[in-house]
This record gives structure tokens, C-alpha cells and sequence, in this order.
């Protein structure tokens, strides 16, 4: 039986799967990990901590993409539960498109990211075991490029999630509906 | 008498500078591969200088000796390749130039070769050997081969560079030096 109903009033109906929840939180600690080592990590000088902390920023880049594909998968066997009902119809296919744009992130920006250390000349070698094959070669000028584009994606990312939660908020404090609460693991009423 | 001792001293002298061949720099490489945290990064150095004597009929009059200049460094980027000149690295300025000079030569067939001597880098010498395969081609004669470094052993990468976790201690050192080569010798 599949749980996805319509909610005809304020409260949704359906839940997310435990794995789904999981999934979720994962990626939430993970991205914002990354982000902020990314800004942290950049301007640090030259040194071994530097070093180290670039290969965890991409590890956890290549764990990222990973978990997008995974969840993807595990979306179109365990559909997302509804949206409550009286959710204006904008608000609706805002909600969906944010949703959209917020996988299609996941996998866009750990991309950018690789290509873009394959254009400086170094191998992705994820959890410092399994290399990951370079899709391009070295390329001083197009690294130059790749980088701008992986710091334009990563900011709309930041910009999109920070949007995400002060959603999910709204929806928990001002709407006082279930959304944020199913994703904390809450199961719905009946 | 003394005029023809000096004539023929010159003319061994000669003799002797015309078998030690200079490389020939646009034919020759000398690259290496370090580790960062499992990933490999090429670098290599722009200029060295190298003389080769060889003989494959006579290996223990064979020599060779290299002279790499720090200062020509890649060590795969910008960064890097700056910070690889200071001093808990090669301390260019103090050591300018690392050096091999080749104490023996070993035949092992099929054109193959094992050469050792001593190593010089940052004022440390430490015994190193490499295998390499001799090959003619044409107007060349190329040498090639390639052996692991141990940094630590030069005490190159000091203090916090130290840990091989982030930078191993192995670097794999390549080469391909060319000579003029004249076909083989009667």
C-alpha cells in the first residue's frame, strides 16, 4: 500500500521511510561540513593540515554524489510523501522545484569539484584508496574556470539549503504543520 | 721533450673528455611522482646537467654523474613547486644543486644496466642505485630507468612535513637521458 495520500487539511499525510530520513540527515551534515572546510581550507597556507583537509573536503564531496544517487534510486521505489494540502499551489511547485534543484546540486557541485582538481593536475583518490579517473587533463586556464564554477554552484547550494531550512521552519513554527516533524523521524497520524 | 710529454698528455686528456658525453638537454627528462594523502603528483626539474661515459664492452670504465639545480623545480603546482624550495624542504638557497655520481656499473642483460653511486641532495649523500635499459636510436643513445627516493633519508620535508601520512617518504624518480651516439665502437 502506498502511503502517499493528499492531506485535505493542514496536516500532511504519508511519512518518509526511516532510510529516507537517514539519507537526508546524512547528506545535511556532510554538505555543510564540506562548505565550511571549503571556505576554511582555502585560505590556509601551504601545510600539511592544508593537505589533509583538502582530501577530506573531496572525500566528502565524492560521499555527497554517492548519497544523491542512492537516494535518487531510493525516491523512485519509496516516493516522497505529500505535501499538506492546503499549501497554496506555488508554494507547491516552489517546494518541488527547490527539492529539483537541491539534487541536482548534490551531484553538480562534487563534479565541479573533481573536474576542477583534475584541471590542476590532481587525481581524486577517494578516501585516500580508490582513484577516481580523471575526465580531464591537466588545464591551467581551464582550472582557472572550473573553479569559479564549482565556488558559483557551492554558493547556490549554500544559498538553496539555508532557503530548505528556513522552510522546513516555517512550516514547523508559523504553519504548525507535520513537514518538519516527518523528517525528524515523526510518524504521522493515521 | 717536455713539449711532447704535454702533447701527449693533452691529446689523452682529450681523449678521455670525448668518451664522457654531455646530455643532450632537449632529449632528456627527469621527472618524479610523490604521494600526497594516496594521490600522485607529477613534477619533474627543468634544468640538470649530466655527463655519461659508457661502454657497454667496458662497464667498469662506464661513469656518469648528474647535476640537478633545485631552482627548476615542479613539484605539480604553483604552490607547491614555491613552498618545495624552502627550507624544511630542498633549502635551495643553502643547497642549490643536488648531485649523483656513479660508482659502479652492473650488466644484467638484455641491455639492462644497474648503476649505483652516491646521492647528494640538501648536503646529504646517501648510497642510491637504479636499473636502467640502454637503447640506440639512430643518432641517440638513450638511457632510462627510474628508482624510489626516500625523502626522509635527505631530510627533505622537515618539522610538520615530516609525516608520511600526508606526503609519503617513497618518491619514484624517473629519467630519460640522451647522448649523441655515433654507432658502437670496433
Amino acid at each position: 500500500m502506498n502511503k502517499q495520500r493528499k492531506g485535505a487539511t493542514g496536516y500532511a499525510i504519508g511519512n518518509y521511510t526511516l532510510t529516507a530520513v537517514t539519507l537526508h540527515w546524512a547528506t545535511a551534515v556532510i554538505v555543510i561540513s564540506a562548505a565550511v572546510l571549503g571556505i576554511y581550507m582555502h585560505e590556509l597556507p601551504f601545510s600539511p593540515t592544508k593537505l589533509r583537509l583538502y582530501s577530506y573536503h573531496k572525500w566528502m564531496g565524492v560521499t555527497v554524489f554517492l548519497l544523491a544517487l542512492v537516494r535518487l534510486a531510493w525516491r523512485s521505489f519509496h516516493p516522497a510523501p505529500a505535501l499538506p494540502g492546503n499549501m497554496p499551489l506555488w508554494e507547491q511547485q516552489a517546494a518541488k522545484g527547490a527539492h529539483g534543484a537541491l539534487y541536482a546540486l548534490m551531484i553538480a557541485v562534487p563534479v565541479a569539484g573533481w573536474v576542477m582538481s583534475s584541471a590542476h593536475g590532481f587525481q581524486t583518490v577517494y578516501l585516500g584508496i580508490l582513484p577516481i579517473p580523471d575526465f580531464i587533463g591537466k588545464d591551467k586556464e581551464l582550472a582557472e574556470v572550473l573553479e569559479k564554477v564549482h565556488g558559483a554552484f557551492s554558493l547556490s547550494f549554500m544559498a538553496l539549503v539555508m532557503l530548505h531550512a528556513a522552510a522546513a521552519l516555517k512550516h514547523h513554527f508559523i504553519n504548525r504543520d507535520n513537514v518538519l516533524r516527518r523528517m525528524l523521524g515523526f510518524r504521522s497520524l493515521p | 721533450m717536455r713539449r711532447i710529454m704535454l702533447a701527449v698528455m693533452m691529446a689523452l686528456l682529450f681523449a678521455a673528455a670525448a668518451d664522457a658525453a654531455p646530455i643532450l638537454k632537449e632529449q632528456s627528462r627527469l621527472a618524479f611522482v610523490s604521494r600526497q594523502m594516496g594521490v600522485p603528483v607529477e613534477g619533474g626539474f627543468k634544468r640538470f646537467d649530466a655527463e655519461i661515459d659508457f661502454d657497454p664492452k667496458d662497464t667498469k670504465k662506464s661513469r656518469a654523474s648528474i647535476t640537478i639545480y633545485i631552482d627548476s623545480i615542479d613539484a605539480g603546482s604553483e604552490e607547491a613547486s614555491t613552498e618545495i624550495k624552502r627550507r624544511p624542504w630542498f633549502d635551495a638557497k643553502n643547497h642549490p644543486k643536488a648531485e649523483f655520481v656513479s660508482t659502479s656499473l652492473v650488466p644484467l642483460g638484455a641491455g639492462r644496466y644497474r648503476v649505483s653511486g652516491n646521492m647528494t641532495i640538501k648536503g646529504r649523500t646517501r648510497p642510491a642505485s637504479s636499473e636502467f635499459v640502454v637503447r640506440d636510436r639512430g643518432a641517440f643513445r638513450v638511457f632510462e630507468g627510474k628508482f624510489i627516493l626516500k625523502r626522509l633519508d635527505f631530510a627533505v620535508g622537515e618539522g610538520a612535513w615530516s609525516d608520511t601520512g600526508t606526503v609519503a617518504d617513497e618518491i619514484e624518480v624517473s629519467y630519460l637521458l640522451s647522448v649523441h651516439f655515433q654507432g658502437a665502437k670496433k
